[in-house]
């Protein structure tokens, strides 16, 4: 009856020896590659360093003003534009200034980066059943597999700093708007893409005059989803050395000061609402054309 | 003779995961409902010949599922057959490769959808010169000619409103803006008018009949609406569970159906009302001929008979265009064509 009670595992130095395996091959690929691939994301460190400075070099004033005409464009509302200019001025008051800037940084462009990566996965998702075979698991395990996990090789791989933080959060938001981009292009009226056919359109003329003007409104709904995904890996990506909003809260912590990780975790918030609201206003705002009635 | 602009010879298209393979089965002659319960496959079409003329108005009409819309999407090789060709103005669409096929879809043909497709993102003119866009024409050509289209389909105006603001019948009148400014030999139109409620539908006929006056195409419409079939059809072709059983004239059809399927879709149809008097006209002189009225050869049967009672005449003689007698009608013939017109439509 032993074999009921216990269950059957491999073996307590078998398992060691397999763990071990598995580390010294990293390690060694670390080792032999761990430069090369550190060089390879150099550019990319040298834009966030460039652009974290020109963010906190800049006069508070202009960044407001942009913030402002930013949130105006995007929502087209009054209340959006000054809750956000209200937003940024209080953070600003409570010494959060110089954090919010750098959360900024990475947010832009972790978002940047997963638009330009993300959009283009998406379309050829919905091209190809295959592909989509194929990535939507892959999509499945980089939402679900807990952070800290895929931080262990990242960090190996190239130690703690910007770049391994940007890489982090950029795996855990991608996936939203890959899956939306893909769904919204699948889900084109298939009349207006055999039109497109019978007019004699190219498969880039039907992409790009067609399938992704009609799928804007999810492609929009994924970019605020991967948004609103990287300001969630803030704090997790402050733990790898990522400056930013994060790592008061993070302090906070490990030191219970509440007051201190109350006010950094409600800036987060706040920054969560503003860019969730001038997203989605503006994906709302143009598929306007689908509504009828008065015309723009 | 009149010129052939599209031949479809031994057409078959069977939809399924291996159509090659059972496609020997419908050339033994086993029919659509076998087919999908014993093979698991969809007969579409099958040894489709058919040959267009140039500059007609060609109807395709059949029940729901009898193949219309199959074979239309064939002219332009939307859909692939499973066997047969197709040729337009003598050219093979199916040996074109896919730049000379865009090239024959932008240039030869232009389609109509029962279903508008119109583009929603695009305003009213941009719709309009979308087949131009395609065409890569400039954008005053453009345009110019996507107002020119929409002011002849009465949509002056409206330029700037999106699809989604428009009237079923006016997004209908976009699309064959769209399909016209395209100035291709060979309009397709799928159902074009039969989302449209009735009044909005005879007024959309008889723009497309005035337009034609002007344009000569070759339109290949789909309807399964016989009344819009004789209105507007030089000739009709009749399709039944994917097999072509009658082409021919509205006249031909209505006077020797091929079948009872033809039978029974004619059954309904007033014919006095589409029966020419040149159909029904003899060479000899009636005997009784106290009282001559003149009528024209395309005139119906119906206005002949109005004709005769309103003058009182005991027959008719009947001309052709240019005045010349080619036939009488005397009056018992003319009274048991509209007895037997009663009858049929009574059954
Ligand atoms: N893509 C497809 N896959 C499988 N079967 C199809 C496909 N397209 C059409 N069919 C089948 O082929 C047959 C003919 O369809 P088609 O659409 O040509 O009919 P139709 O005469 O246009 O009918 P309707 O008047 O309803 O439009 C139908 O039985 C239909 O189910
Ligand atoms: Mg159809």
């Amino acid at each position: 009856m032993e074999f009921l009670e216990e269950f059957p595992s491999m073996g307590r130095s078998d398992l060691r020896d397999l763990k071990k395996m598995i580390d010294g091959g990293f390690r060694e690929f670390t080792r032999s590659y761990g430069e090369a691939i550190e060089g390879f994301f150099d550019p990319l460190l040298g834009f966030m360093v460039w652009f974290e400075k020109l963010l906190l070099s800049t006069p508070w004033p202009i960044i407001i003003l942009i913030i402002g005409g930013i949130a105006w464009l995007g929502s087209k509302s009054i209340k959006v534009t000054v809750g956000s200019v209200l937003s940024f001025l209080v953070i600003g008051y409570f010494g959060m200034w110089e954090d919010l800037m750098s959360t900024l940084a990475i947010i832009s462009v972790a978002t940047v980066l997963c638009i330009s990566l993300g959009i283009p996965l998406g379309v050829m998702m919905a091209r190809s059943n295959r592909v989509q075979a194929v990535v939507t698991p892959v999509l499945d395990i980089m939402q679900t597999i807990p952070a800290f996990v895929y931080l262990i090789p990242v960090v190996m791989l190239l130690g703690i700093g910007k770049v391994p933080g940007l890489i982090a959060v950029s795996i855990y938001a991608i996936p939203p708007i890959v899956r939306l981009t893909n769904l919204g292009i699948r889900l084109v009226e298939k009349e207006a893409l055999e039109a497109a056919d019978a007019f004699g359109a190219s498969y880039l003329q039907k992409l790009f005059g067609v399938q992704i003007p009609l799928a804007l409104p999810n492609i929009f709904a994924g970019i605020n989803q991967t948004i609103m995904m990287a300001l969630s890996m803030v704090v997790i990506a402050s733990m790898i050395g990522v400056a930013g909003l994060g790592v008061p809260v993070l302090r906070a912590i490990s030191n219970q000061y509440l007051a201190l990780g109350l006010m950094n975790g409600l800036a987060i918030v706040a920054l969560a609402i503003i860019f969730d609201r001038v997203s989605q206003s503006y994906g709302t705002r143009i598929q306007k054309h689908r509504q009828g009635g008065d015309h723009v | 003779m009149s010129d052939i602009k599209i031949r479809i010879k031994n057409l078959s298209k069977i939809f399924g995961a291996r159509p090659e393979s059972v496609l020997k089965y419908v050339e033994q002659g086993m029919d659509k409902e076998q087919l999908l319960e014993k093979h698991q496959h969809i007969l579409g079409l099958h040894d489709i010949n058919l040959a267009l003329e140039n500059k007609n108005i060609e109807v395709i009409m059949g029940l729901s599922g009898s193949g219309k819309s199959t074979l239309i999407r064939h002219i332009n090789r939307l859909i692939e057959p499973t066997a047969g060709s197709i040729e337009v103005d003598g050219e093979d669409v199916l040996k074109m490769n896919s730049k000379q096929l865009r090239h024959f879809r932008q240039s030869k043909t232009a389609m109509v959808f029962q279903k508008f497709a119109l583009m929603p993102h695009h305003t009213v003119i941009d719709n309009a010169g979308f087949g131009l866009k395609m065409q890569g024409k400039d954008k005053a050509f453009i345009d110019e000619h996507a107002r020119k289209w929409l002011d002849r389909v009465g949509l002056t105006g409206f330029e700037n409103h999106y699809p989604a603001q428009l009237s079923g019948g006016m997004q209908q009148r976009v699309g064959l803006a769209r399909a016209l400014a395209c100035d291709a030999d060979i309009l397709m139109m799928d159902e074009a008018f039969s989302a449209l409620d009735p009044l909005i539908r005879s007024d959309m006929q008889d723009l497309l009949l005035e337009l034609q006056q002007e344009l000569h195409k070759t339109i290949v419409f789909i309807t399964h609406d016989l009344d819009e079939a004789l209105k507007i059809g030089d000739r009709i072709a009749i399709l039944n569970g994917g097999r072509l059983v009658q082409h021919g004239s509205p006249q031909e059809i209505l006077l020797n159906p091929a079948d009872d399927y033809v039978e029974r879709f004619v059954a309904d149809v007033n014919r006095t009302q589409v029966l020419l008097a040149k159909s029904i006209m003899v060479d000899e002189k009636p005997q009784d001929q106290t009282q001559s009225v003149t009528c024209q050869e395309d005139e119906t049967v119906h206005t002949v008979l109005h004709t005769l009672l309103s003058e009182d005449g005991s027959y008719v003689v009947v001309e052709d265009s240019e005045g010349r007698k080619v036939g009488y009608i005397d009056k018992e013939t003319l009274a048991d064509t509209v007895f037997q017109s009663e009858q049929k439509s009574a059954a």
